[in-house]
């Protein structure tokens, strides 16, 4: 397929984007949206000592649980770790960092990095003292909010359905979830998409993400996990 | 305890339904009641199980089963999910629980030193729901009383409790009074009494006396 943009690239190529240490956000929902391909690439370049930040830990074989199961992570940012048991037995040990965030405000941190915000202001988790923990307080308008700060990553890894050269994203269904905001965020932002199509297939008016946030699109290799309900 | 928590749905209501008992809310509807359930994994008009066989991998609850949608479904990404959430667009939340305190407070999200799974939506889903039903049982796997004066374990917001349905009872909370509507048998209002670890005022129409 025509490459103009040169962002077209073998799923081989992205492991040259990984490194230890490096802030990774990943796209996705209990594993729904998660992208299979480019999950199996990070886990292969064996890179460590990484924060991940998304809205869940997967499940242990299930998404990015795979990576966090295999004790990769240093720190993990999320909503969420109760469907993979091992992430919470390595936090119990101490070889994993926590950082809990409200669901709403991890996905609305998450837009404020891609939309070039510094942080938001919410009352979601002002009188939870793990939420609001070391956070700045504000009083705007008479009211009183926690300064969430915003989250960007050195890579992100998304799912879309169609993606065309330009990285113009469509997603599909439930499992659009946190792409869209990850594949902003991300400095480098890498899209495994199902179907790749000539420039010009995408209805403008259905297009989701932009091609401008997406610097590269890999084809996707499709779930290779069972799903709890399978 | 799903199909009394289904009895407060009215016709137009956006519902969200969190994990367990109250995802078995709608297999207790009135045929034929339009409600839009929302999933805060980004859909409005989620429907049922679909047939085996008929599932989508990328169509799925909150929880990650697959559902159906029925007709004027939207899919939306995570932040329009919450959005809608935290702007109290949500008329009703259905929720389960750890512990409720006399006054409303939620405490459903962690057991310090035992369970830690994180808050997922439940804060937000609790504190800004127009109303906050929640389905637990009457008391703990100990035997232990799950409504209380004030919840032992961190709550996961404050004062946001309507109404709570357990296995034995239905309370309202208004203003700051618990408010006890209606017993299940074989129970009696002594039985609710012991169970319970704070006071109550018993309403003059409590059901089932």
């Amino acid at each position: 397929m025509d490459n103009p943009f040169g962002k077209l690239i073998k799923r081989e190529k992205v492991i040259d984007f990984f490194r230890n240490g490096m802030t990774l956000m990943y796209g996705g929902f209990g594993g729904v949206g998660t992208p299979p391909g480019l999950v199996d690439s990070l886990l292969a370049s064996n890179v460590n000592n990484l924060t991940l930040i998304g809205n869940d830990a997967g499940f242990p074989e299930i998404g990015i649980g795979k990576v966090v199961s295999r004790g990769f992570v240093r720190k993990l940012v999320a909503s969420h770790i109760g469907s993979n048991p091992v992430a919470g037995k390595l936090m119990n040990q101490g070889l994993l960092e926590v950082e809990f965030s409200p669901q709403g405000t991890l996905a609305e941190r998450i837009r404020a990095g891609g939309m070039g915000l510094g942080a938001i202001l919410t009352d979601v988790g002002l009188h939870n003292a793990i939420v609001a923990e070391g956070k700045e307080r504000m009083e705007l308008n008479g009211r009183e909010y926690l300064v969430e700060p915003a989250l960007t990553a050195d890579v992100s890894i998304v799912y879309a359905k169609k993606a065309d050269p330009f990285g113009n994203l469509v997603f599909d269904k439930s499992a659009r979830n946190t792409n869209p905001l990850v594949a902003a965020a991300g400095e480098v932002t890498i899209a495994e998409a199902e179907e790749i199509v000539p420039l010009g297939d995408l209805d403008p008016e259905e297009v989701v993400t932009p091609g401008v946030f997406v610097n590269y699109i890999v084809p996707s290799i499709g779930v290779n996990w069972k799903w709890a309900w399978q | 305890m799903a199909k009394r928590a289904a009895a407060e749905i009215t016709e137009g209501m956006v519902v969200n339904l969190g994990i367990g008992i109250p995802s078995l809310v709608p297999d207790h509807l009135e045929p034929g009641i339009r409600v839009m359930f929302q999933a805060e994994n980004g859909i409005v008009g989620m429907g049922g199980t679909p047939p085996k066989g008929m599932e989508d991998e990328n169509l799925c609850n909150a929880g990650g089963f697959p559902v159906e949608t029925v007709p004027g479904t939207s899919y939306f990404d995570s932040a329009l999910a919450f959005g809608m959430i935290r702007k109290g667009l949500i008329d009703l939340s259905i929720l389960g629980s750890l512990q409720v305190s006399r006054s409303g407070d939620l405490a459903n999200w962690i057991i310090p030193g035992k369970k830690v799974p994180g808050m997922g939506g439940a804060m937000e889903l609790a504190g800004k729901a127009k109303k906050l039903i929640v389905l637990m049982n009457h008391i703990d796997r100990d035997g232990n009383p799950k409504i209380l004066e004030k919840c032992s374990l961190p709550i996961t917001a404050a004062g946001c409790v309507n109404m709570v349905i357990t296995d034995r009872a239905v309370f309202s909370l208004m203003e700051n009074e618990l408010l006890l509507t209606e017993v299940f048998p074989p129970f009696s209002l002594d039985d609710i009494r012991n169970s319970t670890g704070c006071c109550f005022v018993t309403s003059k129409e409590c059901k089932g006396l």
